[in-house]
């Protein structure tokens, strides 16, 4: 068991839930209550990281991030290091990697919300933040936390892009998968199977979670 | 509890027949409305129409929830929304009670949760006992810690008008609130809301689209067709308008008079009621004398002649003159008689305004078969 990996791949779940949760809380409560021009267009934008073959998310964050870009140009005279092959690199990838698997359950979640429910709010005398505090984010609850344990799985399983924008740097950007990666290459079966194990017991338990939660979602309309 | 209803209730409420709020509202689209109003404080409006007619529209616009381009709602001298001055008052800061048509509890609180939400105008320690209060005096006594999902469509309701009330609101929206529920629930409900009302000293709006929960509850209907009132009027002249199709089409057409219980003929085993097309016999029924009814006689139980015939079973016999006659389909006709200050409505044939020679008028004898009297409360 390479636990610097393990650890590696915890943080980089960690961070990655941090910084997307509250971005995806905002947007996909947007989606799901406006209407707009494009909006489907923006939906297929959002889900694009699905169907996309990771080396290809890879190759093009890598020439963002690079020492060529304006992007990589910015974070590197901001920090010393450049973006690519770091931590850095690794959590915006990871972070755009998982938007579809968090946006997605968020704003399912907050259509599920009847308009009437949260019309019922103001009329009750809510004002639009006790509205959202006391019945928006309880209803929406369920589906908050499927967004949290699938981003958080899909980040410590996530290979090809994290291959392609971090490397394989000890303690930097080798997570648990490629680790297992690495030591099936080097003929290690017996810790790549307990590697294997473990994100295979990590995405049991995270099915098992988002679908009890999705039937108490449908158990609480009934 | 009639105590806490009036001990919070502002004094200027305790006057009724004050005019509480006024609507205007002038605009194209995307939903057209040309119509002016105003509702007094203790008196039921209905907004009687076919959907599409703007009648929810008018009641969101009023709550809050929608913002047409030409539009003006006022309420006891405060401007909730003025378009041409760019006034919204946001819905939480309006003190309105809306029933929705779905209820829309919130499906994750206990009832009592429910009404409590309603109360934040309280201090804290102050809200359960006037939640409590609230859910007792819709009958829900003993259910409060149940939710929505374990109540039933009628015990919804009840909690979704608890929690209308828990604002102590200025005005009562009531949107189609029995439309989803079956006959047996709506009887039983109306009772409740009668009783309600007589607590309530705010104007009360109905948005309906069926004529017998208008004539059971309303005072005052405007009948909206196209976002513009075509009519307007107190039930019962409202009722006799068959020149109106959607009155007309109402399931089981009829007259709807305000009555009062003038003498109990004990012995002939008859009540008389004191109504606005003069007194009708009816059998006995459980009210003191001086009690408010509703009467209403449906149209084809209104039999015409152009003298008093010899010998009838039938009680009611009522002198006026042909106000209006308009065709059916189905070669019958509605035949308006005016009668004493009201107008009552007889469905006959073709056949028989031809033999008789009705026309605008003449005067005729009605014959009322049957009257169905209501107590509104009970």
């Amino acid at each position: 068991m390479d636990w610097e990996a393990f650890l590696l791949s915890i943080e980089l779940g960690i961070a990655t839930v941090l910084c997307l949760t509250p971005i995806a809380l905002w947007a996909g409560r947007a989606l799901a209550y406006s209407e707009f021009r494009g909006k489907g267009f923006v939906e297929a934008l959002i889900a694009l990281p699905l169907l996309l073959p990771p080396t290809v998310v890879g190759f093009y964050l890598l020439q963002a991030f690079g020492r060529h870009s304006p992007l990589g140009q910015a974070f590197e005279a901001l920090t010393g290091h450049l973006l690519a092959f770091s931590f850095e690199g690794l959590l915006v990838a990871s972070i755009l990697v998982n938007i579809p698997f968090s946006f997605q359950p968020i704003q399912r979640a907050f259509e599920a919300i009847e308009a009437s429910v949260r019309e019922a709010g103001a009329v009750s005398g809510l004002s639009p933040l006790q509205v959202f505090l006391r019945i928006e984010l309880p209803l929406a609850w369920p589906g908050i936390v499927t967004a949290l344990v699938l981003t958080f799985a899909h980040t410590l399983g996530e290979f090809g892009v994290v291959l392609m924008v971090g490397g394989s740097i000890p303690g930097e950007t080798k997570t648990i998968a490629i680790a297992i990666y690495d030591r099936v290459q080097s003929f290690d079966d017996r810790s790549a199977n307990i590697m294997a194990l473990t994100l295979l017991s990590i995405s049991i338990a995270a099915l098992g979670i988002t679908n009890t939660l999705s039937r108490r979602i449908g158990r609480r309309r009934g | 509890m009639a105590d806490t209803l009036s001990r919070e209730r502002p004094p200027v409420h305790v006057e009724t027949g004050r005019e509480v709020v006024s609507f205007e509202a002038r605009t194209a689209s995307p939903i057209p409305l040309d119509l002016a109003f105003s509702l007094r404080a203790g008196e039921v409006t209905a907004l009687f129409g076919a959907s599409g007619s703007g009648k929810t529209t008018v009641l969101r616009t009023i709550a809050g929830l929608w913002r047409p381009a030409g539009a003006r709602v006022t309420c006891d001298g405060t401007t909730w929304y003025d378009s041409a001055r760019r006034i919204h008052l946001p819905p939480h800061r309006r003190r309105v009670g809306l029933v929705f048509q779905d209820y829309a509890l919130f499906p994750h609180m206990t009832a009592l949760a429910n009404v409590m939400a309603g109360l934040t105008h309280l201090p804290k320690a102050e809200r359960e006992a006037r939640a409590r209060a609230l859910l007792a005096l819709v009958g829900l006594q003993g259910l409060e810690q149940r939710r929505p999902a374990e109540l039933s469509g009628g015990q919804k309701q009840r909690v979704a008008v608890a929690r209308a009330l828990a604002r102590d609101p200025a005005v009562l929206l009531l949107d189609e609130p029995f439309s989803a529920l079956d006959r047996a629930v709506r009887v039983a409900l109306y009772g409740e809301i009668e009783a309600i009302r007589t607590r309530l000293a705010c104007p009360i709006v109905l948005v309906t689209h069926d004529f017998e929960e208008v004539a059971r509850l309303a005072d005052r209907v405007l009948v909206l067709e196209r976002g513009r009132i075509i009519a307007e009027g107190d039930v019962g002249t409202i009722s006799a308008r068959s020149d109106i199709p959607i009155i007309a089409a109402a399931a089981e057409a009829g007259t709807v008079l305000n009555a009062t219980l003038a003498e109990v003929l004990h012995e002939r085993r008859l009540a008389v009621l004191a109504t606005p097309v003069g007194r009708l016999l009816t059998s006995l029924l459980d009210a003191a004398p001086g009690a408010r009814l509703r009467v209403r006689i449906p149209s084809r139980d209104v039999i015409l002649a152009d003298r008093v015939p010899e010998g009838l079973s039938v009680h009611n016999v009522l002198h006026g003159t042909v106000a209006g006659i308009v065709a059916r389909p189905g070669a019958v006709a509605d035949v308006a008689v005016a009668v004493g200050e009201a107008l009552l409505r007889a469905q006959v044939t073709e056949d028989a305004v031809a033999r008789l020679g009705l026309a605008p008028g003449r005067p005729v004898v009605a014959l009322v078969k049957s009257v169905a009297v209501t107590v509104p409360g009970a």
